[in-house]
C-alpha cells in the first residue's frame, strides 16, 4: 500500500480542524480532495507530508510512518504547499537545486534531476529568470518541479490548478494524468469538473471528517452531479 | 563523494542563503552602514589619533555596541522571513535534519558578520604604517570580536524563529543584546552592588559579553571566554530548533 492514513486528528486552540480522517492510496490512483474552505484538506495533507504532527492517529508511506521516522518517509513524497511559497529572487535553476541539494543529493545528481523535472514541469525558458518576475502559472511549475525532483511515488499537490489561466490549468492537468499512471496523486482543488476530469477517485472532507469517498462517477450517478453531491454532502462554514 | 545527509542540507542552505544576502542589497547595505559605523566611533568617538598608540584598542572596543545594533539587523530575516513567505513550509516538508537547517542559515549570517570584519583591514594597515602594533595581540582580538559576532547573530536567529515578523524580531534581539552586554558596565555594577553587594555585581558581570570581551579585545586568549560565547551560541542555537520543531506540533 503506497499510503495508509488512519484515525488522523489535528486541533488548533478549540478549533476541531481534523477528526478522524482515514484511507488508503495505492499506485495509478488520482485522488481530489473536496470540501469547502476549512474543511481540513490543507491540515491532512500537511500532516501527510510531514509538516504538522497529528494528534492522533497515523499516516504510513510504504509503512513508514511519517510521525515516527519522518525524513524517511519525507524522502518518498513530493508536496506542493498551497499557493506554492518560493523564494521570489532566485531563478528556477538555483531554486531548484537548492531543493535538489537539501535533499541530499550530490551537485552532479542534482544537476540532472533539476534538468529533468523542469522538462517534466516544462518551465522552458523561464529557468534562468528571477522566481518573482515570472507569472502564476509559471511560478506554480516551478512548485510542482520541487515537488517532482527526487521522483517520488506519493505526489501531494494542494491546489495545484488555483488561479491559474485555462490554458495554463488544461497543462497542468495533463501533467496530473501523466504523473499519475505510475504514481499515487492527492490534490485540493475547488474545482469540480477538474475532480471529473483527472480524479479516479473524489474524497470528500466536511468539518474534518470524510463524508463520501467514491469515484466521481458514483458521486454523479447518486446526486445528479458533482455540484449537487458537495452542496449536499457538505455544510462548510456558509450553511452552520 | 556522498555527503551525510544532514551536513548536504547544512551546505545548501547556507549557500542559498548567503546567495540571498548578496543578490539582495542587504549585505552591501549591512556592510556599508557597519564599517561608517566603526569609523565613526573609532576615529570620533574614540579618538584613535589623539591616543597616540599603535594599537587598536579604540576600534575593538566600540564592537560589543555597535554589533548589538548592526547583527541583530543581520540575523532578523533568518527563520521570520521563511514564516511569513510561507516558504517555511517548503523547508520543513524536505527530509532534512532540523539542526542542519538552523546551522546553515546561522553560519551564513556569521560570514556576512566576517566578511564585515574583514573589511576594516585598513585600520589594522594604517596601525601598522604609523607604528609597530602588537600583531598577534590585534589578531587574537579580531578573532575574539568573530566569535562574540557569533554570539550576537545567534541571539538574532532564536528571536527569528520566534516570530513572523523581522521588526519585532530585530527589536527583541536588540534588548537582549543590550542586556548581556550592559550586565558589565560598571553603572548596571554599582547599581546591583547595591542590592547584592560587591560580590554578587561580581557574579553578575561573569555573565556579561563585556566582560569576557574586554581581556580578548586587549589580545589576552581567555579560554573561560571562549567557553562563553561558545555556550551562548550553542544555547541560542539550541532554542532556535526546538522553537522550528514546536511548530510541527501546530
Amino acid at each position: 500500500m503506497l499510503l495508509q492514513v488512519d484515525g488522523l486528528r489535528k486541533r488548533f486552540g478549540r478549533r476541531q480542524a481534523v477528526d478522524g480522517i482515514g484511507f488508503s492510496l495505492d499506485v495509478g490512483e488520482i485522488v481530489g480532495f473536496l470540501g469547502p474552505n476549512g474543511a481540513g484538506k490543507t491540515t491532512t495533507m500537511r500532516m501527510i507530508a510531514g509538516y504538522l504532527e497529528p494528534d492522533e492517529g497515523t499516516a504510513k508511506i510504504f509503512n513508514i510512518d511519517v510521525a515516527q521516522e519522518r525524513r524517511r518517509a519525507q524522502e518518498r513524497v513530493g508536496y506542493l504547499p498551497e499557493g506554492a511559497p518560493l523564494y521570489g529572487e532566485m531563478t528556477p535553476w538555483t531554486f531548484l537545486r537548492f531543493v535538489a541539494e537539501t535533499r541530499g543529493m550530490s551537485r552532479e545528481a542534482a544537476r540532472h534531476a533539476v534538468r529533468r523535472a523542469a522538462q517534466d514541469a516544462r518551465l522552458g525558458e523561464t529557468i534562468d529568470q528571477p522566481i518573482e518576475t515570472l507569472s502564476k502559472g509559471y511560478r506554480r511549475r516551478v512548485g510542482l518541479a520541487a515537488a517532482l525532483l527526487h521522483d517520488p511515488m506519493l505526489l501531494i499537490l494542494d491546489e495545484p490548478t488555483d488561479g491559474l489561466d485555462p490554458n495554463q490549468r488544461h497543462a497542468v492537468r495533463d501533467l496530473i494524468r501523466k504523473l499519475g499512471e505510475e504514481r499515487g496523486l492527492i490534490i485540493s482543488t475547488h474545482s469540480l469538473e477538474e475532480v471529473e476530469a483527472v480524479c479516479t477517485r473524489a474524497i470528500v472532507i466536511d468539518q474534518g471528517r470524510i463524508v463520501a469517498d467514491k469515484t466521481p462517477a458514483a458521486l454523479i450517478d447518486e446526486h445528479g452531479s458533482l455540484e449537487r453531491a458537495f452542496q449536499t454532502l457538505t455544510r462548510g462554514e456558509e450553511r452552520v | 563523494m556522498k555527503k551525510r545527509p544532514g551536513l548536504a542540507s547544512m551546505t545548501a542552505v547556507y549557500r542559498r542563503e548567503l546567495l540571498s544576502y548578496v543578490t539582495t542589497p542587504t549585505a552591501y547595505v549591512f556592510i556599508a552602514v557597519f564599517l561608517f559605523a566603526i569609523g565613526l566611533f573609532t576615529f570620533q568617538v574614540g579618538g584613535f589619533f589623539e591616543a597616540r598608540r599603535a594599537d587598536l584598542t579604540s576600534f575593538f572596543s566600540f564592537h560589543p555596541w555597535i554589533f548589538m545594533v548592526f547583527l541583530p539587523a543581520v540575523a532578523m530575516r533568518l527563520w521570520a522571513e521563511e514564516t511569513r513567505s510561507g516558504a517555511i513550509e517548503l523547508l520543513m516538508t524536505l527530509p532534512a535534519p532540523t539542526w542542519s537547517l538552523v546551522l546553515g542559515k546561522y553560519l551564513a549570517a556569521w560570514t556576512i558578520a566576517a566578511v564585515a570584519l574583514v573589511l576594516t583591514f585598513p585600520l589594522w594597515i594604517t596601525v601598522n604604517f604609523l607604528g609597530s602594533p602588537d600583531n598577534a595581540a590585534i589578531f587574537t582580538a579580531y578573532l575574539s570580536s568573530l566569535l562574540m559576532a557569533g554570539a550576537y547573530i545567534a541571539i538574532g536567529t532564536v528571536m527569528s524563529a520566534l516570530t513572523a515578523a523581522q521588526v519585532i524580531a530585530f527589536v527583541l534581539s536588540v534588548l537582549v543584546s543590550f542586556l548581556l552586554t550592559a550586565l558589565g558596565l560598571p553603572l548596571v555594577l554599582d547599581f546591583f552592588s547595591g542590592f547584592i553587594g560587591g560580590a554578587g555585581a561580581e557574579a553578575v558581570a561573569r555573565f556579561s559579553i563585556l566582560h569576557h570581551f574586554d581581556a580578548a579585545q586587549r589580545g589576552v586568549v581567555e579560554f573561560r571566554s571562549i567557553f562563553y560565547f561558545a555556550s551562548l551560541i550553542a544555547l541560542c542555537l539550541g532554542f532556535t530548533a526546538l522553537a522550528v520543531d514546536a511548530r510541527r506540533g501546530g
